[in-house]
């Protein structure tokens, strides 16, 4: 490409120490101008922190932050965003009841200027989305937009501001793996254009189709630096991890009776996000099931009614061969349904409690945790502690808000909880997003012994690589229609992304291989 | 100008920003004394003296901190399950009303049946008077910040035509005011020859067995966890609209124990001025309190101080009772943004 190299960002001896810990010991790495390096990390290895410092929301202990040689004063996004820094996040910082360009141009202009330059605003877009292939009307409301198209949005907010460092925090974990490609494709154009890009990713093969140099933290240090051409993806989880990952073992399971079953459900479209249409759906014993697809196409839908937060407008859901009535959380969970909800942070726990108050959330009722109505904490806490123990919880004790513990160990702990009432049912939605590799394999595991020992899992997930590595039966959501069971290696990838994207439901894709 | 959230304050942190509070409010209600002619340091001694300084006026400073401890709580259980209860002043009438109502003599019983039943039947009709509000929130989403404010403006006038009307006391030579209380209505003395009822007692009573519930109980734990979230709460199981109307049927009938409890302890009989707005004084309460029940008896017992402090101080410095409004005011708002100061760092751009 250029021949001389022009860095653009160089992060010197960065330290954020957060009381004991140390979320980034003394980190350094500099990224050139049309360069893209992968930022790879366990959770709480200190990548978001690091992020946080580079985008002025944190203020370094000590270190220096330097955009094309000019240092930025610490703690002022301000200066970054001036410097030409720009964020994509994981969770998208969109305004739904705006117009994309509204959601574009939105803070690019003094609030005291009279006019606005909306037509000259809207050709600049189009431009860009023409120059790097990111189709999306300006004019669209982005409430009516597919997860897709939005995270378009955001990295044409970025290009309009003329970004020349642009960070990307897990960008594909929404996507199907044909948007997977259209983005790779965007940003290797924007990269030969002289972009500087940082991307945060767990994903081993993603990250060795797309960078030029991998930088791996672990503990909040660098555990390397290596140059893509020369290392290979077992090589960077064991750098990653300190050790080797190993992926489970999956043995072939031999189903038995129906445990849980939606019979011909239906529920009503909530907003933009489509309802289910006659979806049926068996859940057996000692079977995972695996459910991909893009999200908000009714996975939503299909994990509330098995959750008991919805009912159905029409169908039947039966548990095992009896229809249920009187529909709730909790007699979901009574009926000995473990649910691991999508959220762990606004749905499965509440941020302000502590471990001990989390541990018993849906079981505080029982006759373990109370008598007549008063809690026993001292049952209460040793549950906890055992939960901690048993699930590798890291926390520095169980009397510890839970919004303290990263999300790999916040995640333990609602698998603890769930898992300690030997579930007949399991119900994870999610149940690995956002976690690192060593996290991930533990939930696996996990899930795959209930498996072993008889419960039926239902796994809703938009990687298909864990759906693909896990289920043993792959259903497809689509708009809210199910394709039909898959077999263990019955689909392709490929295959089943063309049903995600919701061509099968119309006869393009024969189900048989 | 931004918040960074502090994981682990520390004892500075968590002590250091309420005593600036505490200082500043002092600094600014000292600096409107000297405008208003007097010696701010005479001023705080004044009322230091006038709350504390002697048997007569500790006396005074607990008789009026028995409905603020009343009102407090109802809004500190309230408030912790994120329900905006800003009706605690129709309650405490609520009670008063029943109170007066069973209390002037249709009920013949001796004391120790009497007295039970009235606070019982004050209890309810206060939790009565919550529940409609409570009701049409979770049944309908109506706001009840609304509903619980407007309740107090009816009810008020409601209790207005009473006291002109049928509950006006024949003998009262045309004043609106009720009958008096039978003896056996009465709340007895604390001690003997110490002008201090009961009410004090059964106030300090109700802020422990309301700390036990809040955290020993699983309603208490119910209430916490709607409070902090909703959507975590409903999704483990529990029936958020349940536990906000049981919310709702406590803090009502605590607001309603401050009115039987200055009718049968203090007045003997209800006027319209019952209260000089210990409802939403109680709002002050709680927020000092930062909702912890016991923390509601000493915030209780500091803005009942300064009011009769401020009385006292007011007739000797000749200075307006009103800086004791003004005081609290100020030291509400400075110890609202300190308690903020101890959770969150401020960090300038």
């Amino acid at each position: 490409m250029t021949d001389t190299l022009v860095e653009a960002l160089s992060l010197d001896a960065i330290t954020k120490r957060f009381g004991e810990l140390t979320a980034n010991d003394a980190v350094s790495l500099s990224l050139n101008q049309g360069e893209a390096i992968a930022l790879l990390g366990e959770n709480g290895a200190g990548k978001t922190t690091l992020m946080n410092i580079l985008f002025g929301q944190y203020t370094a202990d000590s270190g220096t932050v330097r955009v094309f040689g000019e240092k930025l004063p610490p703690g002022n996004s301000r200066a970054a965003l001036n410097a030409g820094v720009g964020m994509v996040h994981q969770h998208f910082t969109l305004a739904d009841n705006l117009t994309v360009q509204e959601n574009i141009t939105l803070g690019t202009q003094s609030l005291l200027s009279y006019s606005s330059n909306s037509a000259g605003a809207k050709a600049h877009i189009i431009a860009l989305s023409n120059k790097y292939q990111l189709a999306v009307s300006p004019n669209a409301r982005v409430g009516t937009l597919t997860v897709g198209e939005r995270q378009r949005v955001e990295i044409l907010k970025a290009l309009y501001r003329n970004v020349r460092i642009l960070i990307l925090d897990e960008p594909t974990a929404v996507l199907t793996p044909q948007e997977t490609d259209d983005l790779f494709a965007t940003l290797r154009h924007a990269i030969s254009d002289g972009l500087a890009i940082i991307f945060i990713s767990h994903k081993l093969h993603e990250v060795m189709t797309i960078a030029d140099r991998v930088v791996v933290l672990r503990h909040g240090k660098i555990a390397g630096k290596v140059e893509i051409k020369n290392t290979s993806k077992e090589a960077l989880a064991k750098m990653m991890m300190g050790t080797e990952a190993s992926p489970p073992e999956v043995a072939n399971s031999t189903p038995g009776a129906a445990l849980l079953e939606l019979r011909k459900t239906s529920t009503l479209d909530i907003g933009n996000k489509p309802g289910l249409r006659d979806v049926s759906l068996t859940l057996r014993e000692g079977q995972i099931i695996g459910l991909a697809g893009v999200s908000g196409n009714g996975q939503a839908a299909i994990a509330d009614l098995i959750g008991g937060s919805m009912y159905p407008v029409s169908g039947q859901i039966l548990l095992s061969g009896t229809p249920i009535q009187g529909w709730t959380p909790h007699n979901a969970v009574k009926s000995g349904i473990a649910r691991i909800p999508e959220d762990r942070h606004k749905t499965g726990t509440i941020a302000d409690f502590n471990l001990t108050e989390n541990a018993i959330l849906e079981h505080y009722k029982s006759s373990n945790f109370s008598t007549c109505g008063w809690l026993n904490w001292r049952k209460s806490r040793t549950f906890a502690s055992a939960i901690v123990k048993k699930y590798d919880v890291r926390c520095p004790g169980i009397d510890t808000p839970i919004r303290l513990l990263s999300g790999g160990n916040m995640q333990k702990l609602i698998l603890g909880r769930v898992l300690e009432g030997q579930p007949r049912v399991i119900l994870a939605n999610q149940p690995v997003r956002g976690l690192d590799i060593g996290a991930v394999n533990y939930v696996h595991n996990q899930l795959l012994n209930a498996r072993n020992r008889g419960a039926a899992i239902l796994i809703i997930s938009e990687d298909l690589d864990e759906i693909m590595a896990l289920s043993d039966v792959i259903h497809v959501i689509s708009s809210g229609r199910l394709s039909p069971a898959f077999d263990r290696g019955q689909m392709t990838p490929t295959q089943l992304g063309l049903w995600m994207a919701g061509s099968g439901f119309d006869g393009e894709v024969s189900n048989a291989s | 100008m931004r918040l960074e959230p502090i994981n682990n304050p520390n004892i500075a942190r968590k002590s250091v920003p309420p005593a600036i509070a505490l200082l500043t409010t002092i600094l600014i209600t000292s600096v409107l004394a000297m405008l208003a002619g007097a010696n701010p340091f005479s001023v705080f001694g004044l009322i230091l003296e006038g709350a504390f300084g002697s048997q007569f006026a500790l006396l005074e400073t607990l008789n009026r901190a028995t409905p603020l401890i009343f009102t407090g709580l109802a809004v500190a259980v309230a408030f912790r399950a994120k329900f905006w209860n800003i009706g605690a002043e129709a309650q405490l009438y609520a009670g008063a009303l029943i109170t007066v109502l069973l209390g002037i003599g249709i009920l013949q019983w001796p004391a120790a049946i009497l007295l039970p039943f009235i606070i019982v039947a004050s209890i309810i009709a206060g939790a009565i008077l919550l529940l409609v509000p409570a009701l049409l929130k979770t049944r309908f989403g109506v706001d009840e910040v609304v509903t619980t404010l407007l309740f107090n403006f009816i009810f008020l006038l409601f209790v207005s035509m009473l006291l002109e009307g049928p509950l006006k006391d024949p003998m009262g030579m045309g004043w609106p005011k009720s009958a008096r209380l039978i003896p056996e209505a009465r709340l007895p003395r604390l001690f003997e020859g110490l002008r201090l009822h009961w009410g004090f007692g059964l106030a300090i009573f109700s802020s422990i067995i309301v700390w036990v519930i809040q955290t020993k109980s699983t309603l208490g734990y119910e209430m916490r966890a709607v409070g902090l979230n909703k959507k975590a709460a409903a999704f483990a199981g529990i029936s958020v609209n349940l536990v906000l109307i049981k919310t709702a049927l406590i803090s009502g009938g605590l607001a309603a124990l401050a009115g039987f409890s200055e009718v049968a302890g203090l007045k003997g009989s209800l006027t319209l001025d019952l209260s000089p707005g210990f409802g939403y004084t109680g709002i002050i309460v709680a927020m000092l309190a930062l909702l912890n029940p016991l923390g509601v008896v000493v915030a209780a017992l500091f803005v009942a101080g300064i009011f009769v402090g401020a009385d006292s101080m007011s007739r000797a410095a000749g200075v307006p009772t009103y800086l004791a409004d003004i005081m609290l005011a100020v030291a509400l708002l400075l110890m609202v943004l300190a308690i903020m100061l101890t959770r969150f760092r401020v960090i300038r751009d």
